[in-house]
């Protein structure tokens, strides 16, 4: 009815034999439910996209007024004011243009192009063959690429074998994560507490007791399970955002105290000459006993920089190994319950606190592993690494990746860390130069470039790259969770 | 009321309910309960909304704290006696041979369902709806699981034990599939099933914990006739092949009064009737609180009631 009642206010405006027309459309679908507004918007879409757009720049107009149309001069000279209507001109014509162009192929158009994208959607068969295949030529490329890169890129190798390393330490995190996050469902803003606890218990057992890197890494790893067993308690019984506070909070006072503690941390000015792995016994050094020499070879600084390499590699190898194995164990099997439903299992005898703080201790214990690796790979650590901003780069990278998916967490990881750092090292921008002006220096929009990657990903697929989960237990026929029927669990 | 001696409830319970009391602030949701579920029987909780149903069994499976009261499960035979010295020591279970007792209001949910053996539904539905319903009967044996596999550490090093509990709760699962009619479905997540399968999915899963007592909440609810006759078969299944006693609130009468063995009507959070069908069809408390009275009857009511009760 109120769809009727519009339509004939609107056609007042209209010739009379659009009028009969419309007369007659209505005479037709009596009884129908009413379509006629429809196909009246679709008749005058374009009107309507024009209009929106230009509603649109002239938002842009008024609010850009002061902010782009008016600048004043700095501390330096004396106050001015100057105008720059062109940029704000040029800033009205692109919001104008972009926002007419989605509405002439999205929001307006009768037919979205985006319906013709829907289409493409992969069967769940073809995703799980995709994404196995996928894991199985991204190892290959993993345990060769040092390789690769001295061969074809020798004059640069070491800055992206220095790239790979902080990509793997984060794929790394980002497994570890993934078993609370993903697994579990227990969302936690404060993981990078257990990456601090990790690297400054090798730092300090370093420092005081001598012992090389391998040794301290179980150590290190032990050291913040225990931690994040004692994290796990005071939330056990916390849900949804309480949860969430209350790690990120974990996650500052573990920073605070490292920051304050000077006597044991060496406070704001961080631990320094943190030993190098070695190479089962042997140093990388120049000299009779160093590895190159061992090896006959000559030595080179890049030998280094590839057993790290290595060592990083196995490191989350062995996480992900870990972290599959436990999700086919009843334990693993536990967790995802736990996500699913805590009541229903607390029902079938499951004990949820001790399932919990399982989940926490593991978690946090890769976490301690990928922490010591840091401290060893930076020889120098100080509480600036450990802010908040790395717990939300491993949280997004989980949840851009698809909470649960392992090759999802590798995916956002080359996207997210590798893309930043690509950006920041963009050699050729002298194309991006003359679309923006010679003083375009992508550098300086890598975080806002960043920032619409994630969201376009989010708006893509709003359940992360990898959307679907794969069943731990099969009978007959493997097949795929569509993340629709997934539960999130605990603060999402 | 009951003439010929002692009821069989009385006789061989699986599980007694003494003077149980649930207050919620000022407001007592089950006031002074006291009955008894026969072992092997199939026993009904009935009473109009708000009685106080769904409490008796949160209490029952350990999800609330009785505020008074003693809820005892009995495995095998076991006295009164020992009962009372149970209580008395402040321990939550004592095992002796031939069978254990288990202070249901000691003890925490889960260890409930692990060690009493008990195991419940929901009024609405709780399965892991992303998890296929392999999954959801495999995390049922989560306990026997986990010990096999020596807490996770056999299941990472896959040795022989554990294997072949796996293989083991497998069949489990897949008996229970089968009973169920679900076996084609094995692979498919639970939160895709139409509602009357996730409701015997539900009854399986609890099954796959091996419970001597089935607690169930509106099984039938939201079923309809077809599949609230697949229900009674499955119940009555249950109590024939398995030695596990059902114990089940529901609201449809049909189903009620054609399993239950023993039936007890709660009304304000408090015993109106006590009985086989029969009798509480006929009790006219009953018949009152469903079907209600008028003002003036009530008095004439009460005092048949008196009447009824000076008598018995």
């Amino acid at each position: 009815m109120a769809s009727a009642e519009s339509l004939g206010s609107a056609s007042d405006t209209r010739s009379l034999g659009e009028q009969r027309e419309l007369e007659a459309m209505r005479e037709a679908q009596r009884g129908e439910p009413p379509r006629v507004a429809q196909s009246a918007q679709g008749r005058s879409w374009v009107a309507a996209s024009v209009k929106d757009a230009a509603i649109a720049g002239f938002i842009t107009a008024a609010l850009g007024l002061f902010f782009l149309g008016l600048t004043t001069d700095g501390p330096s000279g004396p106050l001015g004011i100057h105008t720059r209507w062109g940029a704000l001109a040029i800033a009205v014509a692109i919001v104008f243009g972009v926002r007419l162009l989605l509405n002439l192929f999205l929001f307006k158009n009768p037919n979205p192009a985006s319906t013709a994208f829907s289409g493409i959607g992969l069967p769940a068969a073809a995703i799980s063959g995709i994404s196995k295949t996928l894991g199985m030529a991204l190892l290959v490329v993993a345990l060769v690429l040092p390789f690769l890169l001295i061969q074809f890129v020798p004059g640069q190798s070491r800055l992206y074998i220095d790239l790979a390393i902080l990509i793997l330490t984060y794929v790394m995190l980002g497994w570890g994560l993934n078993i609370v996050v993903g697994l579990a469902g227990l969302l936690d803003l404060g993981y990078v507490a257990f990456y601090a606890v990790g690297a400054y218990s090798f730092a300090l057992i370093a420092q005081n007791f001598g012992l090389g890197f391998w040794l301290c890494l179980p150590l290190a790893g032990i050291l913040a399970a225990f931690w994040g067993v004692i994290l796990g308690f005071p939330v056990l019984r916390l849900r949804g955002d309480y949860l969430a506070i209350v790690t990120l909070a974990f996650g500052e006072i573990i920073r605070v105290v490292i920051l304050n503690w000077y006597d044991f941390t060496n406070g704001p000015n961080g631990i320094s000459g943190i030993p190098k792995p070695t190479f089962f016994g042997l140093e990388f050094s120049r000299g009779e006993d160093g590895v190159a020499a061992f090896f006959g070879l000559e030595y080179s600084n890049i030998h280094r920089f590839v057993w790290l390499y290595y060592i990083i590699l196995g490191l989350a190898l062995l996480t992900n190994f870990v972290t599959i194995r436990l999700r086919r164990l009843p334990i693993g099997r536990a967790w995802e319950a736990l996500r699913e439903d805590e009541i229903a299992c607390r029902s079938l005898g499951i004990n949820t606190t001790n399932t919990k703080l399982t989940a926490f201790a593991i978690g946090a214990m890769f976490g301690g592993f990928a922490g010591s690796f840091f401290a060893t790979r930076q020889g120098f650590i100080s509480p600036e690494s450990f802010t908040f901003i790395e717990s939300a780069i491993i949280l997004a990278i989980v949840v851009l990746g698809g909470l649960g998916s392992q090759i999802g967490v590798v995916l956002a990881a080359i996207v997210m860390i590798g893309g930043t750092e690509a950006l920041r090292n963009l050699q050729d921008v002298a194309l991006l130069q003359t679309i923006f002006g010679a003083n375009f220096d992508p550098v300086q929009y890598r975080m806002l470039i960043f920032g619409l990657v994630m969201v376009v990903i989010m708006v893509w697929k709003p359940r992360g790259l990898v959307s679907s989960r794969t069943p731990s237990a099969v009978l007959k026929e493997k097949k795929r969770i569509g993340a629709d029927l997934v539960a999130q669990g605990e603060g999402h | 009321m009951s003439t010929a001696g002692p009821a069989r409830w009385d006789i061989d319970p699986v599980l007694t309910v003494e003077h149980l009391t649930m207050r919620f602030g000022g407001l007592v949701a089950v006031g002074d309960l006291s009955f008894n579920v026969g072992r092997g029987d199939i026993t009904a909780l009935i009473g109009p909304n708000g009685a106080g149903k769904t409490t008796v069994f949160n209490c029952v499976t350990g999800f609330y704290k009785p505020t008074e009261g003693r809820i005892a499960m009995r495995q095998g035979e076991v006295g009164d006696e020992t009962i009372g010295r149970l209580t008395a020591s402040g321990r939550q279970w004592i095992a002796e041979d031939g069978g254990a007792v288990f202070l249901l209001e000691r003890m925490p949910d889960h260890e409930i369902a692990y060690r009493a053996k008990v195991a419940r539904t929901f009024q609405n539905i709780r399965l892991f709806g992303g998890m296929t319903l392999l999954e959801n009967l495999l995390v049922a044996q989560h306990n026997v699981l986990m010990s096999a596999s020596n807490f996770t550490i056999g299941g990472i090093l896959s040795l022989p034990g554990y294997r072949r509990a796996r293989r083991a709760a497998t069949d489990k699962a897949v008996y229970w599939l089968e009973r169920i009619g679900l076996l084609d479905r094995a692979d498919d997540p639970a939160a895709d099933l139409p509602y009357g399968a996730q409701r015997r999915l539900e009854i399986a899963r609890a099954m796959c914990t091996e419970p001597r007592l089935l607690c169930l909440d509106e099984p039938a609810a939201g079923l309809n006739a077809r599949e609230s006759a697949e229900l009674n078969e499955l119940l009555q299944f249950i109590r024939a092949e398995h030695d596990t006693s059902v114990f089940l609130i529901e609201h449809d009468m049909g189903v009620v009064m054609q399993i239950s063995d023993h039936i007890i009507v709660l009304d304000y959070g408090v015993r109106i009737s006590d009985g086989s069908a029969k009798t509480v069809r006929n009790d006219p408390k009953v018949i009152a609180a469903y079907l209600g009275v008028e003002d003036e009857e009530v008095e004439a009511v009460e005092e048949r009631l008196q009447e009824l009760e000076a008598r018995a």
